[in-house]
């Protein structure tokens, strides 16, 4: 029987102060309700700009359970759509991304429609004159997605028509997208390969979590980045050169303290990061000409500034986590209760230097991939959880670590590094968007 | 004198020795500036500045195999273990007075851990160099026919 559905008071319930029941984990009602209710209230990251260059380009995506394609029209302009014919709903695109010409075409019946998402052409159109056929919807297209905003040829879409408005529900925190793009000497990105793609069987907030959790790496980890440090710390001889790799994953191992005084920073409606004051990615190498450039773009004052910002985690609620120190932009696809589909992308920094490119991808491949030992490491965990989380011996999730009674939720402030404030934080934003639309509260049930 | 054959037997070899769990063996099979690489993209000619799955020297796949039997690696917590079933190496240079010996040899590769089991298929790509009489790995490429789909963990090396 039903438990959640339309009874807020119910999925309020969900979530304590400092505590959340495993039920957000594990029951596939709250995994539906997820995808109807929080998905389409949430402004959710539907692809970046560089990767529709050209007229006619597409990609899609689902936002929660929805197919959508985005388009680069002829003028210019953006466009979202629905992914499915106004005729009997096939997909219109089915690949992640190509080029349809000047228009989509249908493969069913070949209805075709303009990049703008409006009805060019149907086969036999005089079938339906008397029909009434201008009146419904399908004379009209592609259903267009009203809700869409280009930040910085970042794509974010918010499905329902109503809701929160795209800078009042990123606010400040948008400043980590601006410091990644700003890390160009151009102050422009661009999407040059593919996406590494890693499946996960587990649910998709144990990976959000994760993201601002600063008190396992040095323990999970150790396995991965501990090892690395030991083969380096043998075999490196007479080298006086720390290679890229051993910097990349030194840093997992830093202890406690490290973390602690990095700090995290938690914004309104349940955005957040780690590394204020400093991070793991603070003692990368230079890469020879870079800083020039930077200066030469920006200015001493303001490179340096740029450049200092090395913040390591920052969690766009729901489901996303950019790392603007090394360009990379991991998206937390939910799949099904227990499995989600994580989609790591690297932006290239335009005209930088190969070698800040180059970091990237390593850094990709080393932390984010399905041969990563380090992701090893993490999605062990997030298995056993979701294992665990079926035991009805403590049907508890505690996040208690540095708790204050007076907590405000919704506020922008920075607290100690190894806090779950922002796992607080996002929980709130949870609870807020997921009964947004819901009907005034029922009864709750006996 | 290196033949054909020796090319054959030697990418044999290779695999039992994954099979078999004979890690140092198998990392003795490398030369110093040996490459393990499994591209991302289809016919992808640069690991550097394209994306990869993975793109490691010695120093990385030692790091990967002492992991394994890490006291903390819990994701070994049952250990893996792997299967190689070949097709016949394709040679593609044989050439003893340049050095320079190429082959490539379809494979089917199974891993196991605990109660699962995944299945792989592709092209592993041999690029060989002699070392005194032996022959050593100067790069082995693995091309996963499903390089672009979403994979859980792949602990052991192809």
């Amino acid at each position: 029987m039903a438990k959640y559905g339309k009874n807020p008071r119910a999925i309020g319930g969900l979530v304590r102060d400092a505590e959340v029941h495993r039920d957000v984990y594990v029951d596939p009602e709250v995994f539906d309700l997820e995808m109807e209710h929080l998905f389409p209230n949430s402004w959710i990251y539907v692809g970046h700009a560089s990767q529709l260059s050209k007229a006619g380009d597409f990609i899609t995506a689902n936002i929660g359970r929805q197919p959508v394609v985005a388009s680069r029209h002829t003028d210019g302009s953006i466009h979202l759509f629905y992914n499915r014919c106004p005729h009997k709903g096939v997909k219109i695109a089915s690949e992640p991304c190509g080029n349809t010409g000047k228009f989509f075409r249908c493969p069913y019946h070949a209805w075709s429609f303009k990049t703008d998402g409006s009805l060019l052409a149907i086969p036999l159109k005089k079938g339906y004159e008397g029909t009434g056929f201008t009146d419904t919807q399908a004379n009209d297209g592609l259903s267009r997605i009203k809700n869409v905003v280009v930040y910085r040829d970042f794509i974010f879409a918010r499905l329902s028509e109503s809701g929160v408005g795209f800078e009042d529900y990123f606010g400040e925190s948008l400043s980590t997208i601006d410091n990644m793009v700003d890390r160009s000497p151009e102050g422009k990105l661009a999407v040059e390969a593919t996406p590494i793609r890693y499946m996960h069987t587990c649910n998709w907030k144990m990976l959000v979590e994760n993201q601002t959790d600063t008190c396992h790496p040095m323990v999970a980890h150790e396995s991965s980045a501990g090892t690395a440090i030991k083969v380096w710390q043998r075999e490196q001889g007479n080298s006086t050169e720390t290679p890229m790799a051993v910097q990349l994953y030194g840093p997992f191992m830093s202890p406690y303290e490290f973390y602690e005084q990095s700090g995290i920073r938690i914004w309104p409606n349940g955005h957040g990061h780690t590394g204020v004051a400093n991070s793991i990615h603070s003692n990368y190498s230079d890469v020879e000409g870079y800083l020039g450039q930077m200066v030469a773009a920006y200015g001493e004052k303001r490179a340096h500034e740029i450049l200092g910002e090395v913040r390591h985690n920052t969690v766009y609620f729901p489901n996303i986590m950019v790392k603007g120190a090394v360009q990379i932009l991991r998206n937390f696809i939910p799949i099904a209760v227990d499995r989600t589909l994580v989609e790591s992308w690297v932006y290239r920094l335009v005209g930088a230097p190969d070698k800040l490119y180059e970091r990237a991808l390593m850094y990709n491949r080393f932390i984010n991939a399905p041969t990563s030992i380090v992701g090893h490491d993490d999605l062990e965990m997030y298995e056993r959880a979701q294992e665990g989380l079926k035991s009805n011996g403590n049907q508890w999730v505690n996040l208690r670590r540095l708790y204050e009674s007076n907590e405000a939720p919704d506020v922008t402030a920075v607290i100690n590094g190894t806090s779950e404030r922002q796992m607080r934080n996002q929980f709130h934003a949870w609870a807020k968007f997921i009964t947004m639309d819901m009907d005034q509260p029922v009864e709750a049930a006996e | 004198m290196i033949s054909e054959k020796t090319i054959t037997d030697f990418i044999y070899r290779e695999a039992d020795l994954l099979d078999t769990m004979q890690w140092q063996a198998w990392l003795d099979l490398f030369h110093p500036e040996g490459r393990y690489w499994m591209p991302l993209e289809w016919q992808q000619q640069d690991p550097v500045l394209q994306p990869s799955l993975m793109y490691e020297d010695l120093l990385l796949m030692k790091v990967r195999i002492e992991r394994l039997a890490g006291e903390r690696t819990f994701s070994q917590k049952p250990k893996s273990r792997c299967h190689h079933l070949l097709q016949a190496p394709q040679i593609l240079v044989c050439d003893p007075a340049a050095g320079t010996f190429k082959a490539r040899t379809s494979f089917l590769y199974t891993e196991t851990r605990g109660d699962t089991l995944e299945r792989f298929s592709g092209w592993a790509s041999h690029d060989l160099v002699p070392v005194g009489d032996e022959l050593k790995i100067r790069l082995k490429r693995i091309d996963l026919v499903n390089f672009d789909a979403p994979f859980g963990n792949i602990q052991l090396f192809m």
